[in-house]
């Protein structure tokens, strides 16, 4: 049998679906796995670093704004620089736009609530780790929680994003369709999740670690893990 | 010695909460206002720190920490 895939998910100070993560990684999918303090230096040799949902530092100054100064994103960046795996759920999306990882960046849902609901979303590009056991158009069905999920990129990042095929993950309706009703936090172009341009990088808002049992109410969110698996 | 930085969104980019607050002030017959956009405040003290060095760091730390480029802009002024 060929090794096992090595996954760290990363504490901050505030993160609180960590263990949600460890526990999808570790016991649904059988995966070694490591918890990552955000003062370590040292990535324990994992192959794919996950950033986890929650308020690191409270969500002060900006979602992710104080964490990407913390001693293990500046491993996490050279990390990913050099190729390594870095996927970003939730607050790990707003902290790896925030390190600059990622382009764009968050603004308050647009109608100011705190969302907290199962959402669908389409995949708009299978080519990439994460995405490459799902079919292009595959709708998912996985939950959202958050308060900063307003994606924006200025229109030539936007452009440049849609060329290279980054965006991932669109919120569309239950069958798939793209539209402003289905649009809940109100990002630019129904983005929900992108990819950096080597394809090694990437963020969404849904947590897919919630949606990985049936027990839960959706598997859809192992499409996402099992991906990562396929590649290794 | 204080200086104040200010953030505040970019032109264009949508901010929900500055809506809503000239939304709740329409509502209340406050019909001049026309626009609210709403921001940040920093106020900042420094020591053992020239005024030149003071505004060549404020700008800095401002671009590398307190606003995001990509969304926000920033202003600031001596407060002393």
């Amino acid at each position: 049998m060929i090794n096992p895939m090595k996954f760290g998910v990363v504490i901050f100070p505030g993160s609180n679906c960590d263990y949600d993560t460890y526990y999808v990684l570790k016991e649904v999918l059988n995966q070694p796995t490591f918890l990552l303090w955000h003062k370590d230096q040292d990535l324990k040799g994992v192959d794919c670093v996950v950033l986890p949902g929650g308020f690191s530092y409270g969500d002060y100054l900006r979602s992710g704004a104080i964490a990407r100064f913390s001693p293990i994103m500046q491993e996490i960046i050279k990390f990913a620089q050099k190729g390594g795996l870095v996927l970003g759920i939730c607050n790990g999306f707003q902290i790896l736009l925030e390190s600059g990882l990622l382009e764009g960046a968050m603004l308050r849902n647009k109608n100011l609530k705190f969302l907290c609901q199962h959402v669908w979303i389409r995949v708009e590009n299978n080519k990439t780790p994460f995405t490459r056991k799902a079919k292009v158009g595959q709708v998912l069905k996985i939950p959202i929680a958050h308060f900063d999920g307003n994606y924006y990129a200025p229109p030539e990042t936007l452009e440049r994003l849609k060329r290279n095929g980054q965006i991932i993950f669109r919120y569309c309706t239950e069958n798939g369709e793209i539209n402003e009703e289905a649009n809940v936090n109100g990002s630019v172009e129904n983005i929900a999740g992108i990819c950096n341009a080597s394809g090694n990088v990437l963020g969404l808002m849904p947590h897919p670690e919630r949606a990985a049992e049936a027990i839960l109410g959706s598997c859809d969110g192992l499409a996402i893990f099992k991906s990562i698996l396929d590649i290794w | 010695m204080k200086i104040r930085v200010l953030v505040s969104l970019k032109n264009g980019v949508l901010d929900p909460q500055g809506q809503t607050v000239r939304h709740i002030l329409h509502v209340l017959g406050y019909h001049q206002i026309k626009d609210v956009r709403q921001g940040k405040v920093f106020e900042i003290e420094l020591e053992n720190i020239d005024r030149e060095t003071a505004s060549r760091l404020i700008p800095e730390i401002a671009d590398r920490v307190l606003a995001n480029p990509i969304i926000e802009t920033f202003s600031w002024d001596f407060l002393d």
